[in-house]
C-alpha cells in the first residue's frame, strides 16, 4: 500500500485525511486474515462491497428463475405427494430468494434495484436455469444433481467472509440439503420402476449431467473473478476443486441408483485419489451465458411479464399504505 | 363418503389453481404465500381423499363428471384480483364450515380443528389484499370489482347442503354473507346485487356438473400418471 500515490489516495478517500483508507483498508485485511465477520456498518473496499452485490444478486436471481423449470411441472406431477414436496420446494426457493436479496440490501443496493438490472439482463443468474424440463424425471434431476452442485458450492458460503451472506447461506443449505435427498429419492423411484420410468431417469441425468458441472463456473485458469474471491475469503475453494469434489460424490450415488453418467472418460484414478472425467464443452457454456442457451429468451421474458403484468398490484399495495397510513397520522393529530 | 368427496374435491382443484400461479406472482412474498396456501389445500384434499379411498386413484383416475368440487373452485385464476375474489369467496365459506365442523362431533372435527387454523390465515391474506386492491389505486379498484363481479353466480352453490356434512347451512349462508359484505364495503367496492347462482351454478359442481375450463386442467392434471399406468412415483 506504500506504493499508493497522493493522487490516488486523495481520489479513494474523498476528503477524509491522508492515510485514512490506508488504515481502514488495513484494519478490514486484518479481520479477514483473522476469519472474523464483515458487518454491513464495517468499512470495506468498494470492490469487495462490489463484488458481494454482483454475487449475490446472482445467487438470488438463480433462485428466482430457478423456479420456473421446476414449477412448470407442479400441474402435472404424477402423485399428490410428489406435487406437494415440489410445491414446497418451488415456495423455499422464492423464500430464498428473499433472503438473499435482504442480504444484498445490507450493502446499500435495494431489492428493486437489482430485479430491474436481472430484467434488464444486466445481472446474470445461473446458467443451468436456461435448460428445460422436458419429463417428470428433470424434476428428480434437478434436485439430485442441480442441488447437489449448488450445495457443494455454497456450503464453504456459510464461512465467508461477508456475516449477513453467510448466515443466510446457513439457513439456505439446509432447506437445499433437503431438496437434493427428495430429488435423490425421486430419480430412485422412477429408476427401480418401470422400464419406461427407468428410461425417463437416465436420459434426464444424461441431459442434466454436464450442465450441473458447468455450474461451478468457468476453469481455474479462465475464472476472472476467482483470485480476488478468495483473497477477501468470499470464496473458499477454486471452481475446478469444488467440481471435481462434485463429480467424486457423485459417481458413487449414481451407482446406488443404478443410472449412468454420460461420460466415457470418467473413471477413477488411483495415482490422484480422484476421478478423472471428460472436457466440458466450454462453449456451450459460452453461449448459455451470452444469452443464447435454449430457455434464455424465455426464462426472462416470463420473469419480466410476472414483474410488468403485477405492476398494478404493487402500485395499490403502496396507493393503500399511504392512504391508510395518512388515515392514521390524522387521527393521531387531530 | 360423498362428504368426503365433496370438501377433498374443493380443497384439490383450488390447490391446483394456486399452484399455476408459482413463478408468475405479481411480488416475491406473493409467490410464497400463494404456495402456502396451495399447500395447506393440498394437505387438506390427502387428508380428506384418503377417508374415500387411494388418493392418487381419486385423484388422476376419476373422469370430470365424477368430481365433486364447486364450481368457484375450478374457475380460471385470471388476475391477480380475480384470484383474490376467489380466494375472499372460499376462504371465508371453508372457515365458518370448519368452524361448524370442529365443533361438532362428526368424522370432519379432527380434521377441520386443524384446518381452520389454516383457512382463518388465508381468510386473512385474502381480506387484506380485497382492501388494498378495492381501495387502492383505481385499476385496481376497477379490477377488483370486476373479479368480485364475475365470481359471484358461483358463490350460490357453496350453500347447498351437502350429504354427509351436518351443520347449520343456513347459518353459514348468512354468516357469509354478512363477513364478505363487510370486507367488500370496507374496501370501496360495491357488493354484487345479481344472483348468486346461475341456472348453471346451482347445486352444479356437486353432481359432477363442471365448466368448460375445468376439463382441460384435469387432462393437464392427470395425463403423466394416466400415460403410465399401475407405476409407482
Amino acid at each position: 500500500m506504500t506504493a499508493v500515490t497522493a493522487d490516488q489516495t486523495a481520489q479513494a478517500g474523498a476528503g477524509r485525511p491522508e492515510g485514512a483508507d490506508e488504515a481502514l483498508e488495513a484494519t478490514f485485511d486484518a479481520a479477514v486474515a483473522a476469519d472474523e465477520r464483515i458487518e454491513p456498518r464495517d468499512w470495506m473496499p468498494d470492490a469487495y462491497r462490489a463484488s458481494l452485490v454482483r454475487q449475490m444478486a446472482q445467487h438470488a436471481h438463480s433462485e428466482i428463475i430457478g423456479m420456473q423449470p421446476e414449477a412448470n411441472w407442479i400441474s402435472r406431477a404424477p402423485s399428490l405427494r410428489r406435487k406437494a414436496i415440489l410445491m414446497a420446494k418451488v415456495q423455499d426457493e422464492a423464500g430464498h430468494g428473499l433472503y438473499l436479496y435482504s442480504a444484498a440490501e445490507t450493502l446499500g443496493t435495494g431489492r428493486e434495484e437489482l430485479l430491474d438490472k436481472l430484467h434488464a439482463g444486466r445481472q446474470r443468474y445461473s446458467s443451468i436455469f436456461n435448460y428445460p424440463t422436458l419429463t417428470w424425471a428433470d424434476v428428480g434431476a434437478i434436485g439430485w444433481l442441480v442441488d447437489g452442485a449448488a450445495i457443494t458450492n455454497q456450503v464453504p458460503l456459510c464461512r465467508c467472509s461477508y456475516g449477513p451472506y453467510a448466515r443466510a447461506m446457513v439457513r439456505i443449505c439446509k432447506e437445499e440439503s433437503f431438496h437434493q435427498r427428495q430429488g435423490y429419492e425421486l430419480l430412485l423411484t422412477l429408476s427401480r420402476g418401470t422400464p419406461a420410468q427407468h428410461e425417463m431417469a437416465q436420459d434426464a441425468v444424461n441431459r442434466w449431467w454436464w450442465p450441473s458441472l458447468m455450474m461451478f463456473g468457468p476453469p481455474d485458469d479462465a475464472s476472472a473473478h476467482s483470485a480476488q474471491s478468495m483473497t477477501w475469503k468470499i470464496k473458499r475453494h477454486s471452481n475446478d476443486e469444488l467440481r471435481q469434489r462434485f463429480v467424486d460424490i457423485c459417481v458413487p450415488q449414481a451407482e446406488a441408483l443404478g443410472l449412468t453418467l454420460p461420460d466415457p472418460d470418467l473413471r477413477w484414478n488411483e495415482e490422484r485419489g480422484q476421478h478423472d472425467f471428460g472436457a466440458i464443452d466450454w462453449q456451450e457454456f459460452q453461449e448459455v451465458l451470452k444469452g443464447n442457451g435454449p430457455c434464455n429468451e424465455q426464462r426472462l421474458a416470463q420473469r419480466r411479464r410476472a414483474h410488468e403484468e403485477g405492476s398494478w398490484v404493487r402500485d395499490a399495495a403502496v396507493a393503500y399504505a399511504e392512504k391508510h397510513t395518512a388515515v392514521r397520522n390524522g387521527e393521531a393529530t387531530a | 363418503m360423498t362428504a368426503a368427496l365433496a370438501l377433498g374435491d374443493d380443497a384439490l382443484v383450488l390447490s391446483h389453481r394456486l399452484g399455476e400461479w408459482a413463478g408468475h406472482a405479481p411480488v416475491l412474498e406473493e409467490e410464497v404465500a400463494l404456495a402456502n396456501i396451495a399447500l395447506d389445500l393440498l394437505g387438506q384434499a390427502r387428508v380428506l381423499l384418503s377417508l374415500v379411498g387411494d388418493e392418487d386413484e381419486l385423484a388422476y383416475l376419476r373422469e370430470e363428471r365424477a368430481f365433486r368440487n364447486v364450481q368457484l373452485v375450478e374457475q380460471p385464476n385470471g388476475d391477480f384480483a380475480h384470484t383474490i375474489a376467489r380466494q375472499l369467496y372460499f376462504s371465508t365459506y371453508q372457515r365458518l364450515l370448519y368452524e361448524q365442523l370442529a365443533a361438532g362431533e362428526s368424522p370432519f372435527a379432527g380434521l377441520a380443528a386443524k384446518a381452520v387454523k389454516e383457512v382463518a390465515y388465508h381468510q386473512d391474506h385474502a381480506e387484506h389484499w380485497t382492501l388494498r386492491l378495492g381501495d387502492g389505486t383505481a385499476e385496481s379498484h376497477e379490477r377488483m370489482q370486476r373479479g368480485v363481479d364475475a365470481l359471484w353466480r358461483f358463490t350460490g352453490e357453496l350453500f347447498q347442503p351437502v350429504e354427509g356434512v351436518e351443520i347449520d347451512w343456513q347459518s353459514l349462508n348468512s354468516g357469509w354473507l354478512e363477513s364478505v359484505t363487510a370486507v367488500l364495503q370496507q374496501a370501496t367496492l360495491i357488493v354484487p346485487a345479481g344472483p348468486q347462482s346461475g341456472a348453471w351454478t346451482a347445486g352444479a359442481g356437486r353432481q359432477g356438473i363442471h365448466t368448460e375450463p375445468f376439463g382441460r386442467m384435469i387432462a393437464e392434471m392427470q395425463h403423466l400418471h394416466r400415460s403410465h399406468p399401475g407405476a409407482s412415483w
